[in-house]
């Protein structure tokens, strides 16, 4: 066959290296962000936990979304970076970020340690495993109420100004600000990631275990990571509830709340960071509308949309929607990645 | 770049010794033992169900033997594990195409490529702004006939393309022992040619067992020829004196013959 160690042209891949580029619908997602809170400053304690959801998403995705790993436990992250965050307020410094550094360091750690045990064993197991490590927090939380303040939920958390100089208010407007700057800096660092050759890497666990190993994948340093990491950014949003809200209390490590992320990313859509985003919006604004119209039984017409979704299939709307962005977007160069 | 150890002088590339594999009372690999020199083109042949893709397993770190030991370049790495052992250099194709779906082949081989470097972690710039990686990965696929549907899904290429895309990630890899599981497997006559032909073009001091059905492939390929039956190894030799042996016709080439 033609020899091809000689100066063959390489075929053009420029649309591989721009595939990570920023796009436009990017910057309008974000400063749709910034909107919010100038068009509708009343709704900023909203907009932030909708902010605060986001992350925790981001976080999961990460997991689920690029790495494939299932989990019924993710709340045992936020809630240790809330607990953490809380009680870094309370006992050490009334910085935010010293604060949220805490937040993330401790969940960050759990991470590390739990991550052991979601390295081997069957989709079943680690549903199991995660579900008994978040249920386990929620039980210590309960019982050492003289640290966490139990089912009281631990009060008396002062927070200082963000900076030194951003004071939290009632309106909540310094919060969603904060939240919504730590959510895009979070985000970035996903998505750099996310493009990176480990996150590739991840994806390619996901896809095809097998096949991962036989390039020379080492699968469960490679877990081991990435859970940690995205136990880090859940501790990230825990920790910004905390400090939002000064206040902590049980349900943050509860199961609900594990079960609430997985909605959001269904939602959304798994795998692609957005999807966290979206999710996030969806999620509350329904949820925001649903309980306003009908209180008792607005959970009944959540899970109706949930499984319409589901059923639907997300892929095809997704499919649908995409190409419907090709069309507006024909005039510009078409890049050749049909999976964002 | 590469993070393989120096061989050993004179060690042959891949040596296996005494080879077992039982499951439950089932004995389905019985001592076997095989070397592969430097540069070696060597087939393993026999008839379906006689243990062969139980074999590149064990070669490969999937399956642990009972016992027996592997060495590859004089290191033993019998007990190491399948990813390690690819890192080394040692690097199998599949028989059943195990390719990353959603990927473009671009990807794909931008991911083995960056995985040999030993840049598979790094997580701070994408893996297309690695244009070093990335010039590497497209140089496979020209290689592979592949680089006009580069940017497609691997879901949706036919199946002659995955089965191309199937050898090049094990290309890409640059092995030092390459294990090809039936790379012609399913594909049509017309279309085996360009397997054919890029496994002709493989580097000469890569050593290459094969593990194929088709024995036109395997005595146009293969220096020296391994069978094996029921688990063990039946006889190993030259192409030719298997050509002629009388015991290898009545096991295997009787039947393929008749096929």
């Amino acid at each position: 066959m033609e020899s091809p160690k000689q100066t063959v042209s390489l075929p053009d891949t420029v649309a591989f290296a721009r595939a990570s580029r920023w796009r436009a619908y990017e910057t309008v997602i974000w400063m749709v962000a910034v909107l919010a809170l100038l068009v509708f400053p009343r709704q900023a304690a909203l907009w932030n936990e909708i902010a605060i959801l986001a992350l925790f998403a981001i976080s999961l995705d990460l997991v689920l979304g690029y790495a494939g790993i299932l989990t019924l436990g993710h709340a045992a992250f936020f809630g240790t970076g809330c607990y953490a965050a809380a009680l870094f307020a309370k006992h050490a410094m009334h910085d935010p970020l010293a604060g949220l550094a805490a937040g993330m360091l401790a969940a960050a750690v759990l991470g590390f340690v739990t991550s052991f045990m979601v390295l081997r064993g069957s989709e079943l197991t680690r549903l199991m495993v995660t579900l008994g490590v978040a249920s386990l927090l929620y039980e210590l939380a309960n019982r050492f109420e003289n640290i966490t303040g139990g089912a009281d939920g631990l009060q008396g958390v002062v927070m200082g100004p963000v900076l030194g100089v951003f004071q939290f208010g009632l309106d909540a407007k310094v919060a969603y600000a904060y939240s919504l700057c730590v959510l895009f800096v979070l985000f970035l660092v996903a998505r750099l990631v996310a493009h990176s050759p480990f996150g590739y890497s991840l994806k390619a666990i996901r896809d095809n275990r097998t096949r991962a190993t036989a390039i020379g994948i080492d699968v469960n340093r490679n877990i081991v990571v990435v859970y940690t990491l995205g136990a880090a950014l859940a501790g990230a949003a825990g920790a910004l509830l905390a400090q939002t809200t000064a206040f902590a209390s049980l349900d943050v490590l509860g199961f609900e709340r594990s079960a609430d992320v997985m909605l959001v990313l269904v939602l959304g859509g798994t795998g692609y960071l957005y999807g966290g985003v979206i999710g996030a919006v969806i999620f509350r604004v329904v949820q925001d509308a649903l309980s306003a119209w009908t209180p008792q039984y607005w959970q009944f017409w959540l899970g109706l949309i949930l499984v319409t979704i589901v059923l639907i299939g997300h892929e095809r709307m997704m499919r649908r929607w995409r190409s419907l962005l090709r069309r507006v977007a024909r005039k510009r160069p078409a890049a050749p990645d049909a999976k964002k | 770049m590469s993070v393989r150890a120096d061989p050993r002088a004179g060690a042959p590339a891949l040596a296996a010794r005494g080879l077992v594999k039982s499951f439950g009372g089932i004995a389905a690999t019985r001592d076997v033992s095989l070397t592969l020199a430097q540069g070696a083109r060597h087939a393993l042949i026999g008839p379906n169900g006689a243990g062969k893709t139980t074999l590149v397993n064990l070669l490969t770190g999937v399956l642990a033997p009972s016992a027996g030991t592997i060495e590859l370049a004089g290191v033993d790495i019998t007990g190491e594990p399948t990813h390690w052992r690819a890192r080394k250099g040692l690097v199998r194709t599949f028989q059943i195409n195990q390719l990353f779906a959603p990927f473009t082949p671009l990807e794909t081989l931008a991911l083995v490529v960056a995985q040999r470097a030993g840049i598979g972690g790094r997580m701070l710039r994408a893996l297309g702004r690695h244009s070093a990686i990335v010039d590497d990965a497209a140089a496979v696929l020209t290689q592979f006939h592949l680089s006009d549907v580069m940017h497609l899904p691997v879901s949706q290429l036919p199946y002659g393309k995955r089965r191309l895309l199937e050898i090049a990630i094990a290309v890409a890899a640059h092995p030092r022992v390459l294990l090809l599981d039936e790379p012609v497997a399913g594909v049509p006559a017309g279309e085996s040619a360009e397997i054919l032909d890029t496994l002709a073009a493989l580097p000469a001091d890569v050593s290459v067992l094969l593990i194929e059905h088709d024995m036109d492939l395997v005595f146009r390929f293969a220096m020296r020829i391994s069978v094996m039956v029921d688990g063990a190894l039946l006889v190993e030799d030259s192409a030719d004196a298997i050509a002629r042996d009388p015991r290898v016709k009545a096991v295997y080439l009787g039947e393929a013959s008749r096929a």
